[in-house]
């Protein structure tokens, strides 16, 4: 049986580099000492810390309250004594008000922490309610929250569910891992999701390059009506929500709109697992799956860690730096961020943190643009980049909002297939950021 | 020794393509139809092109000696360049001719508006507009084995009434009259394909370059409508030569998918007329230059509809 494979339009083929970790089961990483916990892990207002320094905390214990609707709640990941509650780094790569809670070791669980009834016997609400009191943002690193998702304005009806498991981004393996190991839960978060939002049919999209993860799926989705696995050609970024939209449904997120728009939500195959134990045992997102790899770190693994946990612990367990660090990045070689230091926490959405050495990140001096239009053919959003960053590097705004600058998903395929090595997504990032500033004059 | 760490903003891994790389499979992609010009025309090619590759590379060299700048004559551009311009002189033009050729492309054509990236106009080709213009005579005289031959385009406009037009099979090969790179089909299409193998080039050019050329001197013959010869068209002169090595040329062609194509039928369309109507028996280069000009404003209008774009509806 031949299936149909969906795609689209544009985009690059990277080396994946996913051998290097794809084939190590997922372990479990205890922190040793101290997590920092950041009130502000999701896009949206910053929480109000629920504890004070001295206090005692239990595992899952709420330690951050949300602010606004556009928020998520944190959760102590750990039990021991708060120590700190000031401004550290975080991964985002921002100065963050966080809670540093000196571990006792015990992991012992917050009472509070108790399993919930069964999907069938939950109403939508309640669903919801469970996923914004267990602090579940996006966990393929856009992080916004999913509660807000589940919750789309009254006059959009949501027909239909993509599960995100397209892990476009080369080196990370972790939603690749958890989709083998962990396939019934994921199906299972990606029914309490088309329960709340009332949507009949559901799909785990997923790259072509990960056949094992595509037949676990496929068994898992077996047993229930309006599920199944939507085989996604292997290009980058399948895996942006526009693109995983448009490959499975056809369907074209009008520029500006959000998903709902057209009745799709789309959240991350480690989302819907946050929400599936969430519902199963009440358990709030205070771990997740960090894929720690590249050439620049000894042994590479896919560890289950507790949010909070310093990048410099799961470095040092993965064996440490193999020769000179070049790059720390949280997340992938597309579009991570690059780490100025080792002591920033693993939030809730650290995908992966990836070690170039320093030969791999040769930086080199960009050239005249020739003009090849590589650019053009690669950029998923019909762009024309070459445009838009020569406009931005000559400050000339309006002009890099007329050729549509704003609806840049900042993918970075154009930096990636410049044979000149331009800045191109660099300046086309710094166009956006400062048409939507003038914007909100 | 994390002190040492390098923040940039992503991606943070790059292709490993390069300008140098692609000017570098353009040389290789020129090789067979040079290679066939020194069999045709003999030894005297090879010395016109490695003359004009010489003073491209010289003048660069010189000019960003001169100004103060980077020297990139190790990108390859201006070997391109040199090898384009020779190709497009016939074999028995004076040393000194080729010389000032090469010397004009690179200084006046690239240099002076800015260098790699910033020319308007395809060098090679505004070069030989040039010594056309300038020195018309020992611009168009062909020979073939040191006989005096005529191009089978102006055979066929009969412009020139010595000799009747070679057989298909020689035109393919490269028997026959013309200046030193664009006489061998056959050298020129295994470059074709090597730079399309390569993705330097896409078809979009090429094609709807010589489709349009086929389709209109075949609609346009002589002998009344659709009595034309397109294939001769085809093989005549140099349009293989511009279609997948000058037309395609980076800077000097449109960005977008549809512009492209748009600019390769207007290449074709000027060739046709320049061939049929025109004065000139040949019009490859002057075709390629008038479209090169319309570049920017063709980029201008075909920009590709945006993803998600909604059109506003006009009132």
């Amino acid at each position: 049986m031949k299936t149909r494979e969906y795609t689209f339009f544009g985009g690059i083929h990277p080396r994946s580099y996913k051998e290097l970790s794809n084939k190590y089961p997922i372990e479990e990483y205890l922190p040793k000492s101290q997590v920092i916990i950041p009130l502000q892990q999701h896009i949206g207002a910053p929480c109000t810390p629920l504890v004070k320094v001295n206090d005692y905390v239990k595992v899952g214990q709420k330690i951050g309250e949300a602010n606004g609707f556009v928020s998520a709640p944190v959760h102590s990941s750990v039990s021991g004594k708060v120590v700190a509650i000031e401004d550290r780094p975080s991964s985002s790569g921002k100065l963050v008000k966080s809670i540093v809670i000196e571990s006792d070791g015990e992991f012992n669980y917050d009472d509070n922490i108790k399993p919930n009834e069964d999907i069938n016997n939950l109403k939508p609400e309640e669903i919801r309610y469970i996923v914004r009191e267990a602090g579940i943002v996006g966990m393929g690193g856009a992080t916004f929250p999913t509660m807000v998702k589940l919750n789309p304005p009254s006059d959009k009806k949501i027909d239909i569910v993509i599960l995100n498991g397209a892990e476009c981004e080369p080196y990370l393996t972790a939603d690749h891992r958890l989709m083998l190991e962990k396939p019934v839960d994921i199906v299972h978060g990606l029914l309490a999701i088309m329960k709340a939002l009332g949507a009949s049919k559901g799909y785990v999209g997923i790259e072509d390059n990960k056949q094992d993860a595509i037949k676990e799926i496929r068994k898992a989705c077996k047993e229930y009506e309006g599920v199944e696995v939507a085989v996604l050609k292997t290009k980058y970024p399948q895996g942006s929500e526009k693109h995983i939209i448009k490959a499975i449904t056809g369907r074209e997120v009008p520029s500006g709109k959000i998903p709902a728009e057209i009745g799709v939500v789309v959240d991350n195959v480690g989302t819907a697992f946050a929400i599936a134990e969430a519902i199963k045992y009440g358990k709030p997102l205070i771990e997740r799956v960090v894929t720690v790899t590249g050439e620049g770190i000894m042994t590479p693994k896919n560890l289950r860690v507790k949010i909070g946990t310093p990048f410099r612990e799961l470095i040092e367990y993965c064996g440490g730096f193999k020769g000179t660090p070049g790059k720390v990045i949280s997340g992938g070689p597309m579009m991570g961020i690059a780490q100025y230091s080792i002591d920033v926490p693993v939030i809730k959405g650290t995908s992966g943190i990836l070690v170039l050495p320093e030969d791999m990140i040769a930086l080199k001096n960009p050239k005249p643009c020739i003009k090849c239009a590589r650019c053009v053919d690669a950029c998923p959003m019909n762009l024309l980049p070459l445009f838009i960053s020569a406009y931005s590097l000559k400050n000339d705004f309006d002009k890099c909002k007329e050729y549509h600058a704003v609806d840049c998903i900042e993918c970075g395929s154009c930096s990636y297939v410049c044979p000149s090595k331009r800045p191109l997504v660099e300046s086309i990032r710094l166009a956006k950021g400062e048409i939507l500033r003038k914007g909100r004059k | 020794m994390e002190n040492k760490l390098y923040v940039t903003s992503s991606p943070h891994f790059r292709s490993e393509d390069s300008v140098e790389r692609i000017m570098l499979d353009v040389v290789i992609a020129l090789m067979p139809a040079l290679i066939a010009g020194i069999i045709i025309f003999g030894i005297r090619a090879l010395f016109i092109t490695v003359l004009c590759v010489a003073f491209s590379v010289a003048t660069e060299a010189v000019i960003q000696i001169l100004t103060h700048k980077d020297v990139t004559i190790n990108d390859f551009s201006a070997v391109v360049t040199g090898i384009l311009l020779a190709f497009n002189l016939p074999v028995s033009v004076p040393w000194w001719i080729a010389a000032i050729g090469s010397i004009f492309a690179i200084a006046i054509v690239k240099q002076v508006f800015g260098g790699l990236g910033h020319n308007f106009m395809n060098p090679a080709l505004a070069a030989r507009a040039f010594l056309l213009a300038s020195w018309p005579v020992p611009m168009s005289h062909f020979t073939v084995d040191g006989i005096a031959s005529a191009t089978p385009l102006a055979i066929i406009k009969g412009t020139e009434a010595s000799g009747n037009l070679p057989s298909l099979f020689n035109m393919f090969i490269g028997l026959k009259g013309g200046v030193i790179g664009e006489v061998s089909i056959f050298a020129l299409l295994i470059g074709a394909v090597y730079l399309l193998i390569r993705r330097v080039i896409t078809l979009r050019i090429p094609l709807s370059y010589i489709l349009t050329v086929a389709v209109l001197t075949w609609v346009l013959g002589k002998n009344g409508l659709f009595t034309g010869d397109p294939l001769y068209h085809i093989m005549a002169g140099g349009l293989i030569l511009g279609a997948f090595f000058m037309a395609t040329d980076y800077t000097t062609s449109p960005v977008t998918p549809k512009g492209q194509i748009i600019f390769g039928i207007g290449c074709g369309i000027f060739t046709s007329i320049i061939r049929l109507y025109g004065g000139y028996p040949e019009g490859v280069s002057y075709s390629i230059l008038l479209m090169n000009i319309a570049t920017p404003i063709i980029d201008k209008y075909t920009a590709p509809k945006v993803f998600g774009e909604v059109k506003t509806s006009e009132q």
